[in-house]
């Protein structure tokens, strides 16, 4: 008998049996198929086609910003533009993302499960997810949508001219996408593990992903309630949020916020559960204070749920209430806290590696510190009134929605790739992209602070010539941004056919994913594994891994 | 990890489903009565609690919750709870916008 070490396994050939990937061929055996691998690779493929949308709506917007005048698009041109940015970017690209492609790809390996607890209802999730976008993309090809994608009544059912019902209707139906995952992935998580693997030793990817789970889950109802109320004002002039029919306009924004302002966490959450992946990965360590980073997970999705009328402080709401949702907003800032202080003391003294993975994550903790010390400001009821509905606003969310959530998306990919496809990503192009991408967010949105603060409004396409400067600025940023993005679109499909074969462990990672082949077979392990060890205890895991490998 | 087969099974009898339905009916009955007198800011109230018994009766029986494990319950009740805070919270400002600030 001859023992294989953990050494030996790091450069082990891919298995030479069939995995997911060349089980079967031809279209159907992928739009018919129900294993949550396959389905992640569609959600890979869909959600990339509308980032490319998006992106391209936000270049224009913001080419359109480079001179003061409304020069390059009409402001009913520019109106729509915002708004599809906006719909396409949260709704049919950031909260799918993570859950839906890394997540279906790797939770249920994690779990050393076969598939996810119900492998149908994941398929149709990925058929509502496609029926909503391309409803979507209709109402793209036949005119657009103006409202802003909040939808804000009376606006929304009441004045605009544009396809409001067809748009809502997407959003709607790509809804219920996200709470069948959100359901498939609780059951999943709480039937399905491998022996041996207790809540405690979860990776903490689970835990977040179990807490975005439960937003999902709780949350989306009340938007597709809210949508349909929409839609039935809109329709047939039901009085529920127009004041001229006998409704309330804030009605409509409570309920809005209740869910969208919770999604903000079904966005970053599961960006949080990569980056204690990646940093533990990265610094051969131990995450420091694993049971407060898994909680805190919990922690920020509770709260998430009772600070939405910070979105509405100038909106009309009573002081009273407006003081009790800023009060609450600070809460949320404490369970985010201690994930960054968590990360950066499993740093200390760690064996810090610069893969790309940790460098988009590096990028992640950064930019996401300063979206939430932003929000924070935001939370401060005498400054929001100061710069609500300002560029200060669109540079917060963005540093938390791009600097957090698609950071966070790119490090996964990043991390997972070499299991995904069993392929070797080109390192130095890779690292090339994420300095990129820091170097023109930064660009485009930090000078988008100051704008705000001096008092340049969102939603415009004209603005006074003293922002010309900063503007400039933005719109360079946001070209450098983009040639960031398309650099992994160029070398990651370049890698499909030419990347270095992965071997079933290329960054020596704990975590029962690096103990099957890459790409996986088609049940994910050839026996089911029995996990003995802790969460990221490398010693442990590289010991058991040693031992398990004698052949 | 529970065993998947531990899920105890549906053990209503039928009779029990009749009944709820009766009471179902005449709750709606009740219903319609109670809001033909005038019974001022009480109406409202009652109606209300009326529907709630109703909705508890289905939740209960013909959702099979009373059979259920107490994951289940959680589910539930954590539903509610947080039904309870969108309630809450929202009438945190509409039951407030008359305070005035001097």
């Amino acid at each position: 008998m001859t023992s294989v070490t953990y050494h030996d396994v790091q450069f082990l050939e891919p298995a030479k049996t069939r995995n997911y990937l060349n089980v079967d061929y031809g279209a159907l055996s992928w739009l018919l198929t129900k294993d949550h691998k396959r389905i992640g690779i569609l959600y890979m493929v869909s959600i990339s086609v509308m980032f490319i949308l998006g992106g391209f709506f936000a270049l224009m917007m913001r080419l359109e910003l480079l001179t003061p005048e409304g020069d390059l698009l009409t402001s009913d041109t520019y109106n729509k533009f915002f708004t599809l940015h906006g719909i396409i970017m949260i709704f049919f690209f950031l909260i799918p993302s993570i859950p839906a492609v890394l997540g279906n790809f790797i939770l249920p390996i994690q779990l050393g499960a076969k598939d996810l607890a119900f492998p149908r209802i994941n398929l149709l999730s990925w058929y509502l997810y496609m029926i909503g976008a391309f409803t979507g993309l209709l109402v793209v090809i036949i005119g657009g949508v103006d409202t802003g994608w909040t939808f804000y009544t009376p606006f929304s059912t009441q004045y605009s001219n544009t396809h409001v019902i067809g748009t809502t209707f997407g959003a709607f139906i790509v809804g219920f996408s996200s709470i069948l995952t959100g359901l498939n992935f609780i059951v999943t998580i709480h039937r399905m593990r491998a022996p041996g693997l207790t809540w405690y030793r979860l990776p903490l990817f689970v835990w977040a992903m179990y807490a975005t789970s439960l937003v999902q889950l709780l949350a989306t109802p009340i938007l597709a309630i809210t949508l349909v109320m929409l839609m039935i004002e809109r329709f047939i002039h039901v009085g529920i949020f127009d004041p001229a029919l006998g409704g309330d306009p804030l009605l409509f924004q409570h309920m809005f916020w209740f869910y969208s302002h919770p999604a903000v966490y079904i966005m970053i959450l599961p960006a949080m559960g990569v980056a204690s992946e990646v940093v533990a990965a990265f610094t051969r360590k131990k995450i420091f204070g694993y049971t407060f980073v898994a909680y805190s997970s919990l922690a920020i999705a509770f709260l998430g749920f009772l600070v939405w009328a910070h979105h509405m402080f100038v909106a009309g709401i009573s002081v009273y209430s407006a003081m009790i949702f800023s009060f609450l907003s600070y809460f949320v800032a404490v369970p985010s806290a201690i994930k960054v202080f968590n990360w950066t003391a499993t740093l200390y003294k760690g064996s810090v590696s610069w893969q790309t993975p940790m460098l988009y994550i590096l990028g992640f903790i950064g930019l996401f510190t300063m979206g939430g010390v932003t929000g924070l400001f935001l939370a401060a009821l005498g400054l929001d009134v100061h710069v609500t509905d300002t560029y200060f606003v669109v540079a917060h969310f963005h540093y938390i929605m791009v600097g957090g959530a698609v950071m966070g998306y790119f490090a996964g990919l990043h991390y997972w790739w070499p299991k995904i496809t069993g392929r070797m990503y080109p390192e130095w192009w890779a690292r090339l992209g994420a300095l990129l991408v820091f170097v023109g967010f930064n660009l485009t949105f930090f000078p988008q602070f100051i704008l705000g603060y001096l008092g340049m409004p969102r939603r415009y396409h004209a603005y006074a010539p003293e922002f010309q400067v900063l503007n400039v600025m933005s719109t360079a940023g946001a070209s450098i941004l983009a040639v960031g993005y398309m650099l992994p679109l160029v070398y990651l499909l370049w890698s499909l056919r030419f990347g270095r074969k992965a071997g079933t462990n290329p960054w020596g990672a704990v975590g029962l994913e690096w103990t099957t082949s890459s790409p996986p077979p088609k049940d994910n392990f050839h026996e089911t594994p029995v996990v003995t060890w802790e969460a990221y205890d490398y010693p442990a895991m590289l010991k058991a891994m040693g031992e398990t490998q004698n052949v | 990890m529970a065993d998947i087969h531990e899920a105890p099974h549906d053990v209503t009898p039928l009779p029990t489903y009749f009944f709820v339905f009766i009471a179902l009916a005449a709750g709606t009955l009740l219903t319609w009565y109670a809001s033909t007198i005038n019974l001022g800011w009480a109406n409202t109230p009652i109606a209300l609690f009326i529907a709630t018994t109703k909705a508890v009766l289905v939740i209960l029986f013909f959702m099979h919750v009373i059979h259920s494990t107490r994951l289940t319950w959680v589910v539930i009740i954590a539903s509610f709870v947080w039904l309870g805070m969108l309630f809450v919270l929202t009438f945190a400002d509409y039951l407030t916008r008359f305070w005035a600030i001097d």
